[in-house]
């Protein structure tokens, strides 16, 4: 017991105190930051962290992964704010939660699989890009001021400078401290964060959302849960896999699905919106020498005491020292290189990546566009795998007798070109078709291998089919109707 | 004589799992022994266990993630892997080397190395089809300080392992004498009929010992188990304790000189194994002898 305590928890006790303190540090901002882009309270987003955070240091399935309060998922409940109030988001958090676990239950993770990594870097980019635009309300329009703009800039520039001087402290964190010291100190009449909304005053307490339990809730909350709990899972199994990658070490996705429902279902009961892992602090995580649970388990514990504690001078952060922050986390997410690769890249994955993002950028919905990439990547695949099919033949016995020798996969999408090659006008005693090196997949193909052989025998020529493997054989058992008696009516009816 | 209970068992090997720890040559000395004794192969085997501190003494507190910040990190964390993980495996040649040597001395010129990354229960697991008999020392490197204790890597092989296992103490001598715990199971007996047909322990004094009430039924068995073992050659005495077996037989085992004990695995039911408490395992952890664990 506390062998698997120091095994689990204690084995790198400096590194994931120090990593979890940097990163409850840069999870304050992200915090707030979201939960404007929600339209909810800053509290919302803060209680939502600490309890998404703890919850996962505990259940979670990837150790050094940090989730929390997410712009991926806040964008996805704003119109559910702006129509019913937060007491449904509490309910649609819930119900996220319930969805995620089952997902867990049913060891979903591993469908993954089927999101390849052109899906996945389209997803990080958009993600960029809707975190980006989302601070854009800060510094135009109304707010296009020449003081927030400078603040901007400046925050800016201490977050890239600092690390070029010292990399002990965070320059996220000097950034806010300089820019709130700044606006309170020459007293600048600007946006602050307590302007935003309420903030946390006192520990989160445990509450029911107050809604009606009754269908017509539950139609309300399920279209936003559903793509909530998708985007969940999809960017913490993509996070895990980062992490992966990173410290070299496995992860267990089933249980770290199960973990996220666990986790939303603690946040929508103690009054925070729906979370999920996330890329960004995960990376600092890990950058900043975390590698356990007890990092995660800091971030949320140091974020909440943070918080309550310091709540007057939080609400004096200025929103332009947040969105500085914020345009750093969307470029630090943005995959560059990805933008560089678009040429040299094969065109399919190129073109699977941009419109993932075209499609989220114009719905703001992250699932929608994983959807989009998955279903174009796997008609790309289709289509070249496709063209594996080369087909030859020749001329044998007294040039009465063609042998064609099918090589490759034959399946929907090159039945056609399977079809157009074989020469029916030739007058032949005999053919013989030898698939032993193709593979015939779907009802598709069978029946244009059928449409083959009865062609052929419609001229007068006997058709000898050699070769099929097993898996072909099969589907032309079930399915074909060449080698049934009443093959010429059977196929009329096609 | 091949061993008639396992088709696989009579081309296994003697796999000796070495690490840093005061039990390496000890364990090279029992498999060197065994190995000879049964005429088996042997292939020293060492892991590499993940490093917890994987990536560590890198520390950037910046908390700032600017362009292509996960690329960057991932290179610089691989580098710092690499040079720790050349290191590390450098080390374990060195042993595997003089664990080589010191095996040759013993009559073995060839013999398999094995080095292996990941857990030890891993490790032994891929190998299993093609083990007869593991060695493993008391304690490995990572609790060799723990005295009294069982190595944290050790319970874990025995709980995977569908194998015998032999758990070294720090000195190897030749066992003069085997103590076999009998329990008057099926199980018990099934590793009565395993140690006799085994070359392992052939012309070893055996005795054959029951520790609490003897009853009728427990003789009966007790006779049947010994008269298997005599009319497989054993010189064989019979002896019934009282007391508790982390008590009885250490004490016995002092008295009758007695240098290697041999007993069943774990019983099967992990729920009754966490209230009863487990026999072998305290066994295990008490013995000051060294151990063979049958399963």
């Amino acid at each position: 017991m506390l062998q698997s305590l120091r095994q689990t928890w204690l084995f790198n006790f400096r590194g994931d105190v120090l990593a979890g303190l940097v990163v409850a540090l840069a999870l304050i901002p992200e915090a707030i930051a979201f939960s404007i882009v929600a339209g909810v309270d800053p509290k919302v987003g803060l209680y939502a962290s600490f309890s998404i955070a703890v919850i996962s240091a505990f259940a979670g399935g990837r150790p050094g992964m940090i989730s929390a309060a997410t712009g991926a998922m806040a964008l996805l409940m704003v119109t559910l704010v702006r129509d019913h109030g937060l007491q449904y988001l509490l309910a649609a958090t819930l119900l996220t939660g319930v969805l995620q676990m089952v997902a867990g239950a049913f060891r979903l993770g591993g469908l993954m699989r089927f999101v390849s990594r052109s899906v996945v870097i389209g997803f990080v980019n958009a993600l960029a890009i809707l975190i980006f635009l989302a601070q854009l309300p800060e510094i135009t329009g109304s707010n296009a001021r020449l003081d927030v703009l400078v603040f901007v800039l400046a925050g800016l520039g201490i977050i890239y400078g600092l690390p070029r001087i010292t990399r002990a402290i965070p320059s996220p964190l000097v950034s806010i401290v300089v820019l709130t010291g700044v606006a309170v100190f020459f007293g600048f009449d600007i946006r602050s964060v307590g302007d935003m909304g309420a903030l946390p005053d006192s520990l989160p307490i445990f509450l029911w959302p107050d809604v009606p339990l009754n269908l017509e809730t539950l139609w309300i909350v399920l279209p936003y849960s559903i793509p909530l709990a998708v985007v969940g899972l999809l960017e913490s199994m993509m996070t895990a896999t980062i992490v992966d990658d990173l410290t070299d070490t496995p992860s267990n996705r089933d249980r770290e699905c199960v973990s996220q429902g666990i986790a939303n279902i603690g946040s929508g009961l103690l009054g925070g919106m729906a979370g999920c892992a996330m890329i960004g602090q995960s990376v600092i995580n890990v950058k900043s020498g975390g590698r356990g649970r007890l990092s995660t388990l800091t971030a949320g514990v140091v974020l909440l005491l943070m918080v309550v504690f310091l709540g007057d001078w939080v609400a004096q952060i200025p929103m332009a020292a947040l969105v500085a922050i914020m345009i750093m986390v969307s470029v630090g997410t943005f995959s560059w290189s990805s933008v560089l690769n678009l040429r040299t890249n094969p065109k399919s994955s190129s073109i699977v990546m941009a419109s993932t993002v075209v499609v989220v950028v114009l719905t703001h919905n992250l699932a929608i566009g994983v959807f989009v990439g998955v279903l174009l990547s796997a008609l790309f695949f289709a289509r070249k795998v496709g063209r594996l099919l080369t087909i030859e033949s020749r001329l044998t016995g007294d040039n009465d007798h063609r042998t064609y020798t099918v090589v490759g996969q034959v399946f929907f999408t090159s039945a056609e070109a399977f079809l157009g090659a074989f020469d029916f006008r030739e007058a032949l005693d005999r053919v013989t078709i030898d698939v032993s090196r193709a593979h015939f997949w779907d009802i598709t193909a069978v029946g244009a291998l059928d449409k083959v052989v009865l062609k052929f025998r419609r001229e007068g020529a006997q058709v000898d089919i050699i070769g099929l493997n097993e898996a072909s054989a099969t589907m032309v058992d079930r399915f074909g109707v060449h080698d049934k008696p009443d093959a010429e009516t059977l196929l009329a009816a096609h | 004589m091949p061993n008639p209970q396992t088709p696989q068992a009579t081309s296994g090997k003697v796999l000796a799992c070495i690490d840093h720890s005061p039990y390496a040559g000890s364990v090279c000395d029992f498999a060197a022994w065994s190995a000879q004794r049964m005429d088996v192969p042997l292939s020293l085997l060492h892991v590499l266990d993940p490093d917890p501190a994987k990536g560590q003494g890198h520390q950037n507190l910046t908390g700032a993630i600017g362009l292509g910040a996960k690329s960057d990190l991932l290179e610089e964390l691989t580098a710092l892997d690499e040079q720790r993980a050349r290191l590390v495996m450098e080390r374990g040649k060195h042993l595997l080397h003089e664990a080589r040597t010191r095996v040759a001395h013993a009559g073995f010129a060839h013999v398999e190395v094995r080095q292996r990354h990941g857990t030890l229960v891993d490790a032994v697991l891929t190998l299993d089809a093609e083990t007869r008999l593991v060695v493993v020392g008391k304690r490995g490197a990572a609790s060799a300080s723990a005295h009294g204790h069982l190595g944290q890597h050790v319970e874990r092989v025995i709980q995977a392992v569908s194998k015998p296992i032999l758990v070294a103490q720090q000195v190897f001598a030749p066992p003069q004498a085997i103590l076999l715990a009998f329990d008057g199971s099926a199980t018990a007996l099934k590793g009565v009929e395993m140690v006799a047909a085994s070359p392992l322990f052939r012309g070893i004094p055996c005795h054959l010992v029951y520790v609490g009430q003897s009853t009728p039924e427990i003789e009966r068995e007790m006779n049947r188990a010994q008269s298997i073992l005599e009319s497989a050659g054993f010189e064989v005495r019979g002896a019934v304790l009282e007391g508790h077996p982390e008590d009885a037989l250490p004490t016995y085992e002092a008295r009758e000189k007695v240098d290697l004990l041999i007993m069943g695995a774990y019983g099967h039911s992990r729920i009754r194994r966490m209230i009863v408490g487990s026999t072998t395992t305290a066994m295990l952890r008490t013995s000051r002898i060294s151990v063979m664990v049958l399963r």
